[in-house]
């Protein structure tokens, strides 16, 4: 039985880990590599290294720190942020990264999506997508959730997984930083939608929140957090004993 | 020494860095010298069988392989790798592979529920079938790293392990010093580097 993962997502800007609330005021935490090494030993599935540099130093800095962590955690990394051609892809993958996690470059080039997964296979390409609910709609937000699109993200999904996305993280603006829950009703709309992997983003404040996901949509394969892991208001080991308990399937040992 | 075979297919940095954070050391080569000089031999792979099973033909590494296999030097192969051990796949067609292991390669889809995402990504749990050196260091029921649309069949003598997916799919197979992972023991953490660590002790011809 296939087991959900739960994924620390680092935001990395100048060489430090940080994080937004809802993608505003943003907080130092520590060392991306120590950070990622302290998550794979605590039970983490996967990490995703979200840059959000925007000088080219910055840039060269984020891809040093890529390397220096993929030598250290051996447990799959996903890097976002600043992909926008398949040189991107390129620069982070022979950095050590499994997965590239592409979102507002899909929506400034509609063939990035298919040109990635056609050279580094689909399971390589991940689709993030910011998502608010405007009057009722659920629509795709870019630069970081800031501009609105006015895309439908439904369809938006269904076009890039029939371009080869192999999964998504939808990531709801409307719960993020609020720690009230997952946008379960969001995220159950995109699950229907679509038979790839969906990652659950946005709004997890506590355990339960994460029991809720797996037990109310069964179909979400992942959660995905950031501040609440950072600052130990959820621990990786004490969710994964919750999930147990809860019979969710989970890795649960041999870290 | 262990040879991880560079035939132009996939990503070798994990590779690499998971023998050298177990203290093995590791090259990375097309040099058939080099390879019959290692100690073992990994085979990793990514991506269709069709064109890794070419590119092992077109530069003579298929022979190499076979060869040292034949000599009893320890050989892994990983995800595509491992496939590429069996006599045939019928991924995309019907293609020739190396034929060190008896059995062959078809598409999960044929065999898990239509309502299961294909490629099987994530963390499974392995369950053994039979001992192998290659499992010295890890347990029953451990998970590892899986990403992958097509597996192995008709191999029922060299499975040592099958992971639950819909069905029992074939997740290690041995047959004598050949060695193969479906999964990715370089992204299964700690177990992972256990396996590999496991296999880079095996001595040559200790196993015949």
């Amino acid at each position: 039985m296939i087991t959900k993962r739960i994924i620390p997502c680092l935001d990395v800007r100048d060489g430090r880990v940080v994080k937004g609330v809802n993608f505003d005021s943003l907080r130092d935490v520590s060392s991306p590599v120590a950070l990622a090494k302290f998550y794979s030993e605590c039970g983490a599935d996967e990490l995703v290294f979200y840059d959000i540099t925007a000088s080219s130093d910055g840039r060269k800095l984020f891809t040093e720190i890529l390397r220096d962590t993929a030598k250290e955690v051996f447990i799959p990394l996903t890097v976002g942020g600043g992909i926008n051609t398949v040189a991107d892809f390129d620069r982070v993958l022979k950095c050590g990264a499994d997965k590239v996690s592409v979102n507002s470059g899909a929506i400034r080039n509609p063939n990035l999506v298919g040109e990635a997964a056609k050279l580094y296979g689909d399971q390589c390409v991940v689709l993030s997508v910011d998502i608010k609910r405007v009057n009722g709609v659920f629509r795709v937000f870019a630069k970081g959730g800031r501009e609105d699109t006015g895309m439908e993200a439904i369809e938006w999904i269904k076009r890039c997984v029939g371009n080869g996305a192999g999964e998504v993280v939808v990531n709801s603006i409307d719960t993020d930083g609020v720690k009230k829950g997952f946008d379960l009703e969001m995220l159950d709309a995109v699950c229907n939608a679509i038979n790839v992997p969906v990652i659950a983003s946005g709004g997890a404040g506590k355990i339960d929140d994460f029991i809720t996901l797996f037990k109310e949509l069964p179909k979400v394969d992942a959660g995905l957090a950031a501040s609440i892991f950072h600052f130990g208001e959820v621990k990786i080991s004490d969710l994964k004993a919750e999930m147990a308990k809860n019979n969710i399937p989970t890795r649960n040992s041999g870290f | 020494m262990v040879a991880i075979v560079d035939y132009g297919v996939g990503n070798l940095f994990s590779l690499k860095s998971s023998f050298a954070a177990i203290g093995v050391e590791v090259i990375v080569t097309a040099d058939p010298e080099v390879l019959k000089n290692a100690d073992s031999i990994v085979l990793p792979g990514v991506g269709a069988f069709e064109d890794a099973a070419k590119k092992l033909r077109d530069s003579g590494l298929d022979k190499v392989l076979i060869q040292l296999a034949g000599s009893g030097k320890p050989l892994l192969g990983i995800c595509l790798g491992m496939q590429l051990l069996f006599e045939k796949s019928y991924e995309y067609g019907e293609h020739t592979g190396l034929g060190l292991i008896k059995g062959s390669v078809k598409p999960i889809k044929d065999v898990i529920p239509a309502e299961l995402k294909i490629p099987h990504i994530g963390w499974n749990p392995l369950e053994f079938k039979k001992e192998t050196p290659m499992f010295s260091y890890i347990n029953d029921g451990d998970c590892v790293y899986f990403v992958h649309s097509f597996y192995a069949v008709d191999c029922d003598a060299s499975v040592v392990a099958v992971s639950e997916y819909g069905a029992l799919l074939t997740a290690a197979v041995q047959n004598k010093n050949v060695f193969g992972c479906q999964f990715h023991p370089e992204k299964s953490g700690k177990v992972g580097l256990n396996i590999l660590k496991a296999f880079a002790e095996i001595k040559e011809n200790e196993i015949c």
